[in-house]
């Protein structure tokens, strides 16, 4: 009866206190999840991806997942997200031989056998959140942007269908949507991640190979991973300020 | 599934494995770049004071009017969306180097071209502004612009104005193109593309596509309007051609040699490209066929002493062959720029399509509109100074 009581009056004298919003952002705090404050300040995060390369089954998990969640077309040509497949002669890494049938959506049929002196692997793509990003740079009208939280989004009421970022991108993350002929990319589930939610494609991987990573939050485990982590970008000598690390890169991977 | 990967090889990213940049983006450096070479052609005269090239500057300046009316539409036909186009011009992203193009284009339109012609044919507007019956009077009444004054002094100002707007015509038109080169040369994504030398050489092709166009123009219109083609005046014009293609040329061996002997990381894939898909089109066309040998003829014209006959014979040759050439060169660059994955894994194939909103019909079409184009310009606004006299307009 008293803890109800207290209970009472904590909750009055804080909605008199902070009222509406403000109050159901600080329950969000209190929580521990600061993300699922209504009042989403993009200042407070910058928002980045780790892609362990080790953990990545090819499941394709991610590819289905993400179609689905962003409505994305199942035409073999319009991939928010995709999966390669690596198999690299262990003596010669300037010639992998790479495969992603269907963006492995279906997954992967068996192909290679091991113990024949190559190494075999999976890596996911997507959108790598550049904080330099060249598609950003050559958009005539400004379409596309970085969000103030580090991610690059279309407004694609604006989109003229140019293509010129899809020249841009270094990475080939960006299709022209036949339905809306404007261009579509990785939106980092911007719609789940200002809720607090995570991506539709990390929420789907069975093994962690993907964790969505905020780089401001100082409690995102990602600081810890980074320090005790050798990571790499994609394609470096791009400088593009790729906010998307891969942990076990092989140097066959481009 | 089947179709998409048809005439893919090797690894694309799945992104990539349509083209993104079709025909259409191919006739678009190929026309600006016609445009800028008959500028610079007709400033040639006004500038340099070449008296022998006169006969063809009015018809340069027209040439270079209905080529650059054409240049914008084969961008807006490509566009998914070309009802928001204007928003290039209302919301401007500054970074971006498509964006300056709405700016160059009106600039050097209206403010180089537009009032250079008027400048030029103000006096002969005017006159026929007084004489031209019908509607064309009309017309002729509304491009005086309500200025009737050719007293010597009106006509001195207009000459120096005209003298003024090229020599900021001249960089303009050399903006023009090495800007549509910039687009190109400063993706660095793509290492087919990215060089700084890739505004320099679309500049030069430029101008050797814009002399062999007012050549050939030149030639075919006088021909037909039963006269006497000048040849001192074809002559000096297939000089300046010669002279223009050989640095042209230099500067694309330059860039071949560098990346042959450099050998980056892309080298394998581009290497390989050219001696496959890109054998016919740029070995072939471009650099035999459209290259060496018109510079070859043109060379011959300037080592042999050959009759008027064959030198006509030649240059014409000449012409047309750099006219595929430089078409070619355009076409290696935006559709062999597309052909290889940026992964250098693999390529894919262009599947050109014929009428479809990006296909060859409408291409033909825009290849087509600005000699439509001239047509009406030069009768509208004969070019030839030597009897603009006795010329009147077909009503």
């Amino acid at each position: 009866m008293n803890e109800d009581r207290r209970d009472f009056l904590a909750r009055s004298g804080r909605l008199l206190f902070l009222t509406g919003a403000a109050q159901l952002a600080f329950d969000a705090v209190l929580r521990g999840e600061p993300e699922a404050a209504p009042n989403y300040r993009t200042t407070d995060h910058w928002w980045g991806m780790i892609i362990d390369v080790e953990k990545c089954i090819g499941c394709g998990n991610c590819v289905r997942a993400c179609k689905e969640e962003n409505d994305v077309p199942r035409e073999p040509f319009c991939f928010r997200t995709w999966v390669e497949r690596y198999h690299v002669d262990a003596e010669d890494m300037e010639r992998p031989e790479v495969d992603s049938p269907n963006g492995g959506y279906d997954g992967f049929p068996e192909r290679y056998r091991t113990g024949d002196g190559s190494k075999n692997f999976f890596v996911p793509k997507l959108c790598n959140q550049c904080a330099h990003s060249p598609c950003v740079q050559v958009c005539p009208v400004g379409a596309t942007f970085e969000s103030p939280d580090g991610v690059v989004l279309v407004d694609k009421t604006y989109c003229l269908g140019c293509r010129y970022c899809v020249q841009a991108c270094p990475y080939g993350c960006r299709f022209i949507d036949p339905r809306t002929e404007t261009v579509d990319k990785c939106s980092l589930c911007y719609h789940r991640i200002t809720k607090g939610l995570t991506t539709a494609c990390c929420e789907a991987c069975p093994t962690d190979a993907r964790v969505l990573a905020d780089l401001k939050n100082p409690k995102d485990p990602v600081h810890e991973f980074l320090r005790t982590h050798k990571v790499q970008v994609l394609k470096p000598q791009m400088a593009t300020g790729s906010k998307t690390y891969y942990n076990g890169l092989d140097g066959s991977v481009r | 599934m089947e179709s998409i990967l048809h005439g893919v090889e090797g690894y694309m990213y799945p992104n990539e494995m349509e083209l993104q940049w079709s025909i259409l983006i191919v006739l678009y450096p190929y026309i600006t770049g016609l445009v800028a070479g008959a500028f610079i052609l007709a400033s040639l005269e006004r500038v340099f004071r070449v008296e022998s090239v006169k006969p063809t500057y009015r018809l340069a300046l027209l040439t270079a009017l209905a080529f650059l009316l054409v240049a914008p539409l084969p961008l807006q036909l490509h566009l998914g969306h070309p009802e928001r186009s204007l928003e290039m011009y209302l919301t401007p992203h500054t970074s971006s180097a498509m964006a300056m193009f709405g700016f160059v284009y009106l600039w050097y339109l209206m403010v180089v071209l537009v009032l250079e012609i008027w400048l030029d044919y103000r006096q002969d507007i005017v006159r026929l502004a007084r004489t031209a019956t019908g509607p064309l009077r009309h017309v002729y009444r509304l491009m005086t612009l309500g200025s009737y004054d050719v007293s010597e002094e009106a006509l001195r100002l207009d000459d120096r104005a005209g003298y003024v707007i090229t020599l900021v015509g001249i960089p303009s038109a050399f903006l023009l193109h090495g800007y549509v080169g910039f687009i190109f040369g400063s993706v660095k994504a793509n290492p087919w593309w990215s060089t700084p030398l890739m505004p320099i050489v679309f500049l030069f092709s430029a101008i050797v596509s814009g002399i062999a166009t007012v050549m050939l123009l030149y030639m075919a219109v006088t021909r037909l309007r039963g006269r006497e083609i000048d040849m001192r005046c074809v002559d000096t014009i297939a000089r300046y051609l010669f002279y223009a293609f050989i640095i042209d040329f230099s500067l694309e061996m330059l860039d071949l040699i560098h990346r042959v002997y450099e050998a980056d990381e892309s080298f394998h894939t581009l290497d390989f490209m050219v001696k496959t898909r890109l054998y016919f089109p740029h070995i072939l066309v471009q650099i035999v066929l459209g290259t060496l040998l018109p510079l070859g003829l043109l060379a011959l014209t300037q080592l042999l002493k050959l009759t008027e006959g064959a030198r006509r014979g030649t240059y014409a040759a000449a012409g047309l062959l750099t006219l595929v050439g430089i078409f070619a060169m355009r076409w290696n660059v935006v559709i062999g720029g597309q052909l290889f994955s940026k992964s250098f894994l693999g390529y894919t194939t262009y599947k050109m399509q014929f009428a479809t909103r990006e296909g060859l019909l409408p291409a033909l079409v825009l290849m087509i509109l600005p000699f439509v184009i001239l047509w009406v310009l030069v009768k509208l606004l004969p070019p030839w100074v030597d009897e603009k006299a006795a010329e009147q307009p077909a009503a």
